[in-house]
């Protein structure tokens, strides 16, 4: 007797959500990602105006003046949902664990001359107040944005920043041995060195920025894409010149997260700007009135960051981030 | 009959968007799906592009990843950094 071994197959009935297959098509497998968060955003039967703001309902998408068809389109290019994420950052901090304990262990920064330890004391340390800022800032894209896509990318990085706050108290109390002080004198410095008052003023106005997607700009294209390139790129790049590779390690999970976001950040005005000519005058304006802000903001530290050339320096970020911009589809 | 490569997928979200580039970059590619697995067949040849892969998984993708979720392959193999590439040596 011969068995023949036959193989069946049953198709599914349908391969994804209702609401999925209406934006990606019947046929077609959805990835995690997109079953994640689209249609996520609630939508209708909002009975009551929220106390607070009487003339908007609790969403609202005209909390910004840029408008799309459907704010789900403003997708992350890293895919990222809870799980992602989670396992992406989870790895990064053991590494960046790592890198901690070696610094710490051999006492790298030991070694360090004095005049860089107060270098990084007096321009590195002060950053985790304005990462904190940062994290405020997205925490309100997240709070009044429209469209999970979005929303959850911007609490995503309203973590990160405050995971990077931490990663920067870090080095700080490395510096110190653990003595908490250098935290209450770097505070200090924040609020009353001259040099740190633009930025703090500039932080201080993005954080009651009423309008969510200029505060992306601002906050994540804008004041992110300079002041990250200057601190941890070319900053970095002195110091470990002068002091040996210990103090860029501690930095690693800042420069990676870096690149990583500002595909976001590119991703989501770039899809805005492509949705209508509208939008795209309102993003080129608020390019074009924050971006001296933020260089301002940034000179009077460059100047203590570096000898020589550091008004150049910013200038040089400016255009670089305004290739970016062009890249992205702006006319800047 | 003999010209046709083909490369065989496990049918899972991983493999997903390397199906997908693969069909992107391989116009004249066919898929037929069996339970658990992606058959794709290719006249003459097929190439599997890194850069494709990584826009479609939303992250850096090392080719060497394949592995995990291929089944089977009929072809020759030239392989670097950036492209798979199936065709048969004439």
């Amino acid at each position: 007797m011969t068995i023949d071994l036959k193989t069946t197959s049953v198709d599914p009935v349908r391969k994804t959500f209702d609401h999925i297959a209406e934006k990606i098509g019947p046929d077609k497998n959805a990835t995690r990602y997109q079953e994640s968060v689209w249609g996520l955003q609630p939508i209708l039967n909002q009975h009551y105006r929220p106390t607070w703001d009487p003339t908007k309902t609790l969403y609202d998408m005209s909390r910004t003046v840029v408008h799309m068809d459907d704010f789900d389109d403003l997708i992350d290019p890293r895919q990222y949902y809870y799980g992602t994420w989670t396992i992406r950052r989870g790895k990064q901090q053991d590494s960046q664990e790592n890198n901690f304990n070696f610094v710490e262990s051999r006492g790298l920064m030991e070694n360090v001359e004095e005049v860089w330890r107060d270098k990084i004391r007096q321009i590195v340390l002060p950053l985790r107040h304005v990462a904190w800022a940062a994290n405020t800032n997205n925490s309100y894209i997240a709070a009044y944005g429209f469209g999970a896509p979005v929303t959850s990318a911007a609490a995503f990085q309203m973590m990160d920043h405050l995971g990077i706050a931490q990663y920067i108290t870090r080095i700080g109390l490395i510096l110190a041995d653990n003595d908490p002080e250098i935290l209450i004198d770097t505070k200090a410095l924040w609020v009353k060195h001259a040099m740190w008052q633009p930025l703090r003023a500039l932080m201080e106005e993005a954080m009651v920025t009423k309008d969510w997607f200029e505060l992306h700009v601002l906050q994540n294209f804008l004041i992110d894409g300079m002041l990250y390139p200057l601190f941890f790129d070319r900053f970095d790049r002195v110091v470990t010149k002068h002091t040996g590779a210990a103090y860029s390690m501690m930095n690693e999970f800042t420069v990676e997260w870096f690149g990583e976001a500002s595909r976001w950040v590119d991703g989501v005005i770039k899809r805005a700007v492509q949705e209508s000519e509208t939008n795209k005058v309102h993003v080129q304006r608020w390019v074009t009135t924050w971006t001296p802000r933020v260089q301002d903001a940034l000179k009077p530290l460059a100047d203590a960051a570096f000898e020589e050339g550091s008004g150049e320096a910013v200038d040089e970020i400016a255009d670089l981030l305004m290739v970016r911009g062009n890249k992205i589809g702006l006319d800047i | 009959m003999t010209d046709k490569v083909f490369i065989a997928l496990q049918n899972n979200s991983e493999a997903q968007a390397i199906i997908e580039a693969i069909l992107e970059d391989n116009s004249s590619a066919i898929a037929n799906e069996s339970p658990g697995m992606v058959k794709i067949d290719c006249p003459g040849r097929l190439i599997v592009r890194r850069e494709t892969v990584a826009e479609k998984m939303g992250r850096e993708f090392d080719l060497q990843e394949i592995h995990i979720n291929l089944i089977s392959i009929g072809g020759n193999i030239d392989e670097t950094d950036d492209e798979f590439v199936l065709s048969w040596n004439s």
